[in-house]
């Protein structure tokens, strides 16, 4: 009789219940994931303010009239190409990334090596594009604080602003859009030159068997979430600042 | 520490199942197919036939496009659909909050854009 335990007293064995692991999921990876819910947040509050702004405001710049160069080929008139081309590139290095994941788990380090260059010579680009693209806006007038109607007055600021509105033409609007343009943008881009720093290290981490000696190559897949989300990021980006 | 890391890299090997080559080009091709209809729909039926104007109806389908992209990477890239179903809700059960926020900010902003045109300053001389 005394050896019988009450419901109440018993060990339960459910997952949660101590001594499992319940997500399977090594600690650096949960907690990378945890960070990137973290940084989703910090976007979304970004992009949700742009939203904002945009419904607050009467009027708002056309993105087909403001982006609509191809460096080097085409002044006016090439809405999207662009910004399609660095889209297709980040896309494109997500891929090489998360092959360079799945030769890890094949433990083929040369292939590791392989996808990994591809994957930083993909992100070089893209930050590359990224930099003539800011080059080219400054240019046009547009910076931090600055449209290219700053400093004009009476309806020289209607004639400067002209070629970027559809409907009415607004100071505020132009100058509100070209501070969160300048900044999430700025922002998206130096989470890409974090990853790119991230990716060398682990490239030169399996050039110097540091994953072959460990017997596992997790180490490439975080840095892999990083690259993902930062891909993700540029998602929502790309539509809420170039489509729409 | 050696049985740690084997445990880890068989764990990993365990559900490895979920992507091989073949799955990531095929996940490739949905991302780049959505993303070509993005640019079919903005350049070629918005700017260059202008069967459809901008508006309403198109910022919607942009932004489903949008968040089925954002699912395969999520899922797919990121692994995401292959772990635990409890972790799965733990990384994503938050948005809710993002999804209030948006519709809160939003609906302010609306309201502001209306509320400053309509009621005029009354300078305090």
């Amino acid at each position: 009789m005394s050896t019988t335990v009450s419901q109440l007293d018993k060990v339960k064995t459910g997952p949660w219940n101590g001594g499992k692991s319940p997500w399977n999921l090594e600690y650096g990876k949960i907690m990378m994931w945890f960070f990137l819910v973290g940084d989703a947040f910090t976007f979304s509050a970004f992009l949700v303010y742009y939203g904002a702004q945009r419904f607050s405001h009467p009027t708002w710049p056309d993105p087909d009239k403001i982006f609509q160069s191809i460096p080097g080929i085409a002044e006016h008139g090439q809405p999207l190409v662009f910004v399609g081309l660095m889209t297709f590139i980040l896309i494109m290095s997500s891929v090489t990334m998360v092959l360079a994941v799945e030769a890890g788990h094949r433990n083929q380090k040369n292939e590791v090596v392989k996808w990994m260059l591809w994957t930083i010579l993909g992100g070089i680009c893209f930050v590359g594009c990224q930099a003539i693209e800011w080059t080219h806006l400054h240019h046009m007038g547009f910076w931090f604080g600055k449209n290219p109607a700053t400093g004009l007055e009476g309806d020289a600021i209607k004639t400067a602003l002209l070629p970027y509105f559809t409907h009415d033409i607004s100071y505020t609007s132009a100058l509100q859009f070209a501070n969160l343009f300048f900044t999430i943008t700025g922002f998206h881009g130096f989470h890409v030159t974090v990853g790119i720093i991230l990716n060398i290290i682990v490239l030169f981490m399996t050039l110097n068997n540091t994953f072959e000696n460990r017997g596992s190559y997790l180490m490439i897949e975080k840095v892999g979430l990083y690259w993902h989300f930062v891909d993700l990021v540029w998602v929502f980006v790309f539509t809420f600042f170039y489509l729409i | 520490m050696s049985q740690y890391q084997d445990n880890i890299a068989h764990g990993e090997h365990a559900h490895e199942g979920g992507m091989d080559k073949k799955a990531i080009w095929r996940v490739f091709g949905v991302l780049l197919a959505l993303t070509c209809l993005e640019f079919l729909i903005a350049l070629g039926f918005v700017h260059h036939w202008q069967i459809l104007a901008k508006g309403a109806l198109v910022n919607t389908i942009y932004i489903v496009l949008t968040l089925v992209k954002a699912y395969y990477i999520v899922a797919f890239f990121m692994h995401l659909k292959f772990e635990k179903s409890s972790f799965i809700v733990t990384v994503s059960i938050v948005f809710i909050f993002i999804i209030y926020f948006i519709v809160l900010m939003l609906v302010e902003g609306g309201f502001l854009a209306g509320a400053f045109q309509e009621h005029q300053l009354f300078p305090n001389k």
